[in-house]
């Protein structure tokens, strides 16, 4: 607020000046109302900032951050020499790109297969598939766990021994679980992702299907001509807000629903749970802020670079 | 003719691929219900099904007569759900009406310090060392209610821009012109016209803070008796990895201890339920706001 003022320079005609002091004077209870927020981000977001000064220190709890010595690269480096930068980089870059693939097709193929519906059914499918949504991550590694624990789970009591598959340690076997995260991933999220492809589709002109549909188009045909090319800036869109934020992963979905599981971490650990596992776990502090330094300025320039090509397509689909 | 065979192939395939995905969605949830309300020594022999041989309402007894700590983990996920649901709303309001003001000076400013927390963010480490060492909310409720979860910008930004694109600025001009305060403009023309995105924002606060386990797992490290039903079966998960991952001989007896399978299911249930008797008065507020906040940001 006082930056404008201050913009305002000495230059300012002074009748000017006059009229912002009391423009500035009318707004003060907005300001006020303003101010519980505001602190609420300074606090929250603002104030932890110079903590990441931490990646380039050698830390003692005793000194605190700023009394522990400077040690430059040196975090960073330890973190690039072990396997683990690279096994984390490769699991959330990874998952993502099969989640925003995987993603993309299929709510759009459930959002084009809803719209076209005449059934008053469709309302329902689609509060039902959204469901998963609402639930927790601890909720849903309870629900995985009651399929494939290993002793009691659904797959290995009730239907392996049907078709005569032998019993499976799922917990224990890291192979299976880059196909189990991307099914619960998609599982969970399918309804949430397609409701804005279908609040798209259902934006459409009518019109052009019914011209198409006299002109003797089939469904399908009307799908690929008309549906899908509309829909395109909107994938398009998405896809790119997706990969602006492909350094980050659900950090729930790779630390709950594997258990925790030690042997699977070389297909579960991903920057996010590094970072935890640092701080909770290995108390390895400045390994850990390094990692989260790493994930924020790649994090960083990836989404502005998403948003900056989203500008160019679409200005009011962009962020900023 | 062609067109109304082929449309009627059409709805039966997109019933038939729908009503597979509805029943995929909640087949799980099913199973962990039927599991909860299976007898225990059952459970043991057959494994879980979703047809057993015997049926028991142990693990609810359990859970609601004989375990207090499960009613009072349950009694806190309620008190933090609305305590924070409440300040929440009251410091999203404000900020999104504050910044929605049309001839605001500084406006820009505020608006690009709240939009820049989406952008970077220190990370988990800077901010746990901020509330820790600074705030002191290690094993207190705020450690619950306080990082992250209170306010965030995507939500002050949609709200922001209900408040742009449906209450036009000359209703607000009228009202300053007859002489009303802005609390007076907020309270009485802004906030009634605005119901349906405060409700969105309310639920998607309520939301976060029912299903939150993460600031329990990190700022509870001592004080279990602030722990909400997510912190409960959060920890539940952890001593049982723990315990069967350790070689100490009292690893089999205290595995002993911890509820059953039953009872860890029934409390899942029980997790979820307020989520599922509220769920189909609030999904279509709920999907409003998704589609609000994706046209624009």
């Amino acid at each position: 607020m006082s930056a404008k003022m201050k913009n305002a320079g000495p230059a300012a005609v002074r009748p000017q000046q006059k009229k912002l002091a009391k423009r500035i004077k009318r707004f003060f209870p907005v300001y006020i109302m303003a101010l519980p927020g505001l602190t609420y981000l300074f606090i929250n977001n603002y104030m932890p900032l110079p903590g990441l000064a931490l990646a380039f220190k050698k830390y003692s709890t005793k000194k605190g951050i700023w009394g522990s010595p400077w040690i430059g690269l040196k975090n960073f480096r330890y973190l690039f020499r072990t396997q683990d930068a690279w096994i984390i980089t490769r699991n959330t870059i990874g998952y993502n790109l099969a989640f925003i693939i995987l993603t993309v097709v299929l709510a759009v193929a459930v959002a084009i297969i809803l719209s076209e519906m005449t059934t008053k059914w469709k309302k329902v499918y689609q509060s039902v598939i959204l469901l998963p949504h609402f639930l927790s991550m601890v909720i849903v590694s309870y629900l995985v766990y009651a399929f494939l624990s290993a002793e009691h789970g659904y797959f290995n009591c009730v239907i392996f021994p049907a078709l005569g598959i032998k019993e499976i340690a799922w917990y224990n076997e890291p192979k299976y679980w880059p196909f189990i995260l991307v099914f619960v991933h998609i599982w969970k999220g399918i309804g949430y992702s397609c409701i804005i492809y279908l609040s798209t589709i259902l934006g459409f002109d009518r019109e052009i299907y019914e011209a198409a549909a006299i002109d003797g188009a089939s469904k399908l045909k009307q799908i690929s001509t008309i549906t899908l090319p509309l829909l395109r800036p909107t994938i398009i869109m998405m896809v790119l807000l997706a990969i602006g934020r492909i350094f980050y992963s659900d950090f729930g979905l790779f630390y709950q629903v594997p258990q925790r599981s030690g042997i699977l971490l070389p297909v579960t650990q991903t920057i996010d749970t590094y970072v935890y596992r640092g701080l909770l776990e290995r108390n390895d502090m400045p390994a850990s802020t390094a990692a989260g330094v790493y994930q924020s300025a790649v994090g960083f320039i990836l989404v502005m670079s998403a948003n900056l090509i989203v500008r160019r397509i679409d200005k009011d689909s962009a962020l900023f | 003719m062609r067109n109304s065979k082929e449309e009627k192939r059409f709805q039966i395939f997109g019933n038939v691929v729908m009503i597979i995905m509805s029943f995929l969605a909640v087949a799980p949830l099913i199973l962990v219900a039927i599991v909860s309300l299976t007898d225990n020594n059952t459970l043991i022999v057959n494994g879980y099904r979703y047809i057993p041989e015997k049926w028991s309402l142990a693990a609810y007894e359990y859970i609601f007569v004989k375990n207090p700590q499960i009613i009072k983990a349950y009694a806190i996920s309620f008190e933090l759900t609305a305590v924070g649901t409440a300040c929440s709303l009251f410091l999203t309001t404000l900020l999104a009406y504050a910044i929605s003001r049309q001839g605001l000076p500084g406006r820009g400013l505020i608006t690009f310090l709240v939009f820049f927390t989406m952008l970077f963010n220190g990370g988990l480490v800077p901010q746990y060392i901020n509330y820790v060492n600074v705030f002191h909310v290690k094993d207190t409720f705020f450690g619950l209610l306080v990082p992250n979860l209170m306010m965030n910008a995507f939500n002050v930004m949609l709200m922001k821009s209900y408040f742009v694109s449906s209450i036009p600025s000359e209703i607000l001009e009228a009202a300053y012109i007859d002489g009303a305060t802005e609390t007076q403009t907020l309270i009485r023309v802004v906030i009634p016209l605005a119901k349906p995105i405060i409700a969105t924002i309310g639920l998607f606060a309520g939301i976060a803070y029912w299903n939150d386990w993460t600031n329990g797992y990190i700022y509870l490290a001592k004080n279990f008796s602030l722990y909400s039903i997510q912190n409960l079966l959060n920890r539940i998960v952890q001593q049982i990895q723990y315990l069967t991952q350790s070689s100490d001989s009292n690893a089999a007896a205290l595995l002993a201890e911890l509820p059953t399978v039953s009872v860890r299911m029934a409390m899942s249930i029980a997790g979820v339920f307020p989520v599922l008797i509220i769920y189909p008065f609030v999904q279509n507020n709920f999907v409003k706001g998704i589609t609000l906040g994706g046209v624009k940001g």
